[in-house]
């Protein structure tokens, strides 16, 4: 990133350059936690986007007046599909022109929904066409696979709008009594679409959004992308950088993968090679990582963030890219601080996926 | 790396093949014979084999920059080994380097008029983005989206919008060599990419070949979009290909079937290669395993193939090669082929040995071994001259002492290799692994995760043999609803594999189905598999 000129009158803003794309796309994988879907298809859009309609300024809350809109923005659908049927470079105006007409004023910025995956690179490219800046912030710090499991439904905000709009022009506009309906009806409306559609969920005014989005996150992903450049020892930067545990280093022994009520679940089996030899640790996985065990004892739990990296790239391994042999390590950190209230627990922690676990931080875990 | 093993001249081979196959004769006559040519990095192999298995004669050839001059070389050799018999060769089969080339080298493309059906979907992405920017302009003779595609349950996203292609067609037709059409969601409904074949027949004739991407690739607009258009870009290389091995054929007289190898390590007739020849993209390794399963007659194992700088290790699984996964990478194009799963490690023959003998590798002194390893008088500690000391292979022109750190760089090696199979072997051990190429002297007869290390006779030119033996083969890959409709469309996904098996040249009553996949798609409400089958069978006989 490099800082602008105060030309917008955003005191501190960058801009997101083509030499970001990678680093961002990189730490999007991380922070996927195994799921998030493919972040390189989303950086190929963010190259083309970025070429034709310029650099994306990266701004803070701070950086807007109280009743300036933001808009986060996030796909929505099938990974296959998402793979075959690309988005319409239309679909970010029609939303931007749908939110205009309710609102009687033009979005001020758009905010990524979910840092984790290709959601949290392809905002960039979002943001590029519509010639809005980017929100240096999403609404999970990671990645999550349901509608309501965002920061704007923890912190209580009423799901006031979904607008939704799907590679032909059909935008659908929703009033939603609350973030579990808006799941479920925008889950009927992408399947009538074709299965994939791009959608703001909520809208918000900056002064809405204070304390109710996770900010700093867009940055970090880069930061996070940045930190094993140039590394004699790649996973020992990603761990400092993430502030992360090393819960175990080793070979993936087995895969056990299902598929049940449209999610992919599954149990990895990692076996400690090295200074870990002797240890095994399984990871329970639904579409993203979501606790690891070892001896019976989870040693993380979701909502802290787990990922699986390459164990001498530290590039992020998705859940499906996850087969037998694979030499690995298993990092684990603390979620934000919003997934640890109690309505962050009950939206996120390890029974709404229905694990039968009381949460403990993983900091606390020895 | 064949410098590295015990010089073995060509040479006919007249006892019984080495897996045992009984013979059918010893007739000299008619078109029994076969020869199998793989083009390799370092050498260009040739082997003839009657119609009992046997190996008639055998050639090994520098590889030229060119791959043509190596293979013209590596086929008269064998054809001059074959003496009279040379008469009697009735099918070359090739697996060559032509198309990899030409795309790493940008030389000899066609230039393709690129057209997508989708718009208004998938505009955020255009053809040919995130290629490289000189491969681009060597082979784009233009590019659209036009209205059109399918979605995933088959209903149109738009109708073909006929004119906007008879426009582009209009706007490059003056450029193109060739057309590339790629459909959304077209490996489940085909019929609009068939339709604008037919719209470019009418507008620039039959001249014009056109590259259909339901015929080339699966589920994955951007990565069978691009192996579509490298599939167009190719065609000249194809004829040239043939041409040039036709023109050796004819030198002789002989007028023979030609096949070429594909990526899965089954063969295509030479009309079929010269409509997909991007599908002889990566047959190497695919040769080297089937011709390790045929030299051995074993069917499930783990395969080395070593050379002077590098093992591959791949994964026999009925015969067939086990394939990767991940995105295949071509000349910095990401495609959606499926490549044996290879996993390379820094071991060969001319590996460099450390100080202590406590590495190996990954430098090799390549193609200089016959000047730099002790075994050879010279003064570099190499694989070689470790697996010499330590008893594994008489090899060189000189005595290599056995010391403490060519020993300890054996157990560096033995582990490394140790280490690779296990990470190939997928949790079973039960499975022999198989020593080809010409540096297999180098592993050690037993093996942590095998249950037998096994060394076939002709193991160093096992790749040209697979090239021989092989099968024809055709793929398909669909969407099918996992409801009522699976298994009408799972039997259409049959028919159509064992169809385009035929097509390449397999004997429709013998064509059989060797893999069906169903893999369930998540995040869908209508739930839905994604099927993928292959069929394969033996090459039909000659018409009369």
């Amino acid at each position: 990133m490099s800082p602008v000129a105060d030309a917008s009158g955003m005191q501190g803003s960058r801009l997101i350059t083509q030499e970001d794309i990678a680093p961002l796309a990189r730490g999007c994988a991380v922070l996927g936690t195994g799921g998030g879907g493919d972040v390189r298809t989303g950086a190929i859009a963010v190259r083309r986007a970025v070429r034709e309609h310029g650099d994306v300024p990266l701004i803070t809350l701070a950086d807007l007046p109280g009743d300036a809109l933001v808009v986060p923005l996030s796909g929505i659908g099938a990974p296959t599909v998402g793979h075959e049927m690309i988005q319409s470079a239309e679909e970010p105006l029609l939303i931007r022109d749908e939110i205009e007409r309710i609102f009687g004023r033009p979005p001020s910025a758009i905010m990524s929904s979910e840092i984790g995956g290709g959601n949290g690179v392809m905002p960039v490219a979002w943001a590029a066409r519509l010639g809005l800046p980017l929100l240096d912030a999403d609404a999970m710090g990671r990645a999550f696979p349901e509608v309501q499991m965002v920061s704007m439904y923890v912190a209580g905000l009423p799901a006031n709008l979904v607008v939704m709009a799907d590679v032909v022009g059909n935008v659908v506009s929703m009033r939603p009594v609350d973030g579990l309906w808006a799941e479920r009806i925008a889950r009927a409306v992408c399947v009538a679409a074709g299965s994939s559609a791009l959608m703001a969920d909520y809208v918000l005014t900056a002064a809405q959004a204070r304390g109710a989005v996770i900010e700093g996150t867009v940055s970090r992903a880069i930061e996070i992308g940045r930190a094993t450049r140039h590394e004699s020892d790649p996973l020992g930067a990603l761990a400092r950088t993430l502030g992360a545990k090393r819960l175990v280093a080793g070979k993936v022994t087995d895969v056990d993968r299902r598929t049940t009520g449209g999610f992919a679940r599954g149990t990895v089996t990692v076996e400690g090679v090295a200074e870990d030899k002797g240890r095994t640790l399984t990871l329970e996985i639904q579409n993203e990582n979501l606790v690891a065990i070892e001896d019976g004892r989870a040693l993380a739990m979701v909502p802290d963030l787990i990922t699986v990296v390459d164990a001498q790239t530290a590039t992020a391994v998705q859940t499906e890219g996850l087969r037998y042999g694979q030499r690995v390590a298993v990092l684990a950190w603390p979620c934000d601080p919003l997934w640890r209230t109690p309505r962050g627990l009950e939206t996120a922690g390890p029974r709404a996926f229905g694990y039968d676990l009381d949460y403990t931080p993983v900091e606390e875990i020895a | 790396m064949s410098r590295a093993q015990a010089p073995e001249p060509a040479r006919a081979e007249h006892g019984p093949s080495a897996h045992g196959t009984s013979a059918h004769g010893t007739s000299a006559h008619g078109t029994s014979v076969r020869v199998g040519i793989d083009v390799g990095g370092t050498n260009t192999d040739a082997v003839a084999l009657d119609d009992g298995d046997r190996i008639l004669a055998r050639a090994k050839r520098p590889t030229s920059p060119d791959v043509t001059g190596g293979l013209r070389a590596a086929l008269a050799a064998v054809l001059d080994e074959l003496g009279e018999r040379a008469a009697a060769v009735g099918r070359v089969m090739l697996g060559t380097t032509h198309a990899t080339n030409a795309i790493l080298e940008r030389r000899g493309l066609g230039r393709v008029a690129v057209l997508r059906l989708g718009a208004p979907a998938t505009t955020a992405i255009p053809p040919l983005e995130g290629w490289p920017d000189d491969l681009r302009e060597a082979v784009s003779a233009g590019a659209a989206i036009v209205r059109g595609g399918n979605f995933v349950d088959g209903g149109p996203i738009a109708p073909l919008d006929d004119a906007a292609v008879r426009r582009f067609l209009a706007e490059t037709a003056a450029n193109a060599d060739a057309v590339a059409v790629t459909g959304v969601f077209s490996p489940a409904s085909e019929e609009q990419e068939r339709r604008v074949a037919e719209i470019v027949r009418e507008e620039l004739g039959e001249g014009v070949p056109v590259s259909l991407s339901h015929e080339i690739g699966s589920l994955g607009l951007l990565e069978r979009e691009n192996a579509t258009v490298l599939n167009a870009a190719l065609y000249a290389v194809a004829r040239d290909v043939t041409g040039a091995l036709g023109a050796v054929l004819a030198e002789r007289g002989l007028s023979v079937e030609t096949y070429f190898a594909q990526n899965d390590g089954t063969l295509m007739a030479v009309e079929y290669a010269a409509r997909y020849p991007v599908l002889t993209i990566g047959s190497g390794p695919a040769n080297s395993l089937r011709g390790a399963a045929f030299l051995s007659g074993v069917t499930d194992a783990i395969v080395a193939d070593v050379g002077g700088t590098s093992t591959d290790l791949g994964v026999l699984a009925g015969g067939f090669p086990r394939e990767s996964a991940a995105a295949a990478e071509i000349g910095g194009v990401t495609t959606n082929f499926r490549m044996p799963d290879i996993l390379a490690i820094a071991l060969g023959g001319g590996t460099v040995v450390s100080e202590d003998g406590s590495r190996v590798g990954p430098r090799s002194v390549g193609y200089r071994i016959a000047a730099e390893a002790l075994a050879f008088g010279g003064s570099t500690a190499t694989m070689t001259d470790a697996a010499v000391a330590a008893g594994r292979g008489a090899v060189g022109t000189h005595p290599v002492a056995r010391d403490a750190r060519l020993a300890r760089a054996v157990r560096e090696a033995d582990a490394m290799v140790a280490d690779a199979v296990d990470r190939v072997a997928l949790g079973r051990a039960d499975r022999p692994l198989i020593a080809v190429g010409g540096g297999a002297f180098i592993l050690p007869d037993t093996l942590p995760g095998t249950s037998e290390v096994v060394r076939p006779a002709h193991a160093d030119v096992a790749n040209a043999v697979g090239a021989a033996i092989a099968l024809a083969s055709g793929r398909f890959d669909t969407i099918a609803p996992a409801g009522a409709g699976r298994r009408a469309a799972i039997e259409r996904a049959r028919q159509e594999a064992a169809d385009r098996a035929v097509a390449a040249g397999a004997d429709p009553g013998r064509v059989e189905i060797v893999d069906l996949a169903e893999v369930p798609l998540a995040y869908l409400t209508e739930p839905a598999v994604r099927v993928h089958v292959k069929a394969a069978g033996p090459l039909r006989t000659r018409p009369a």
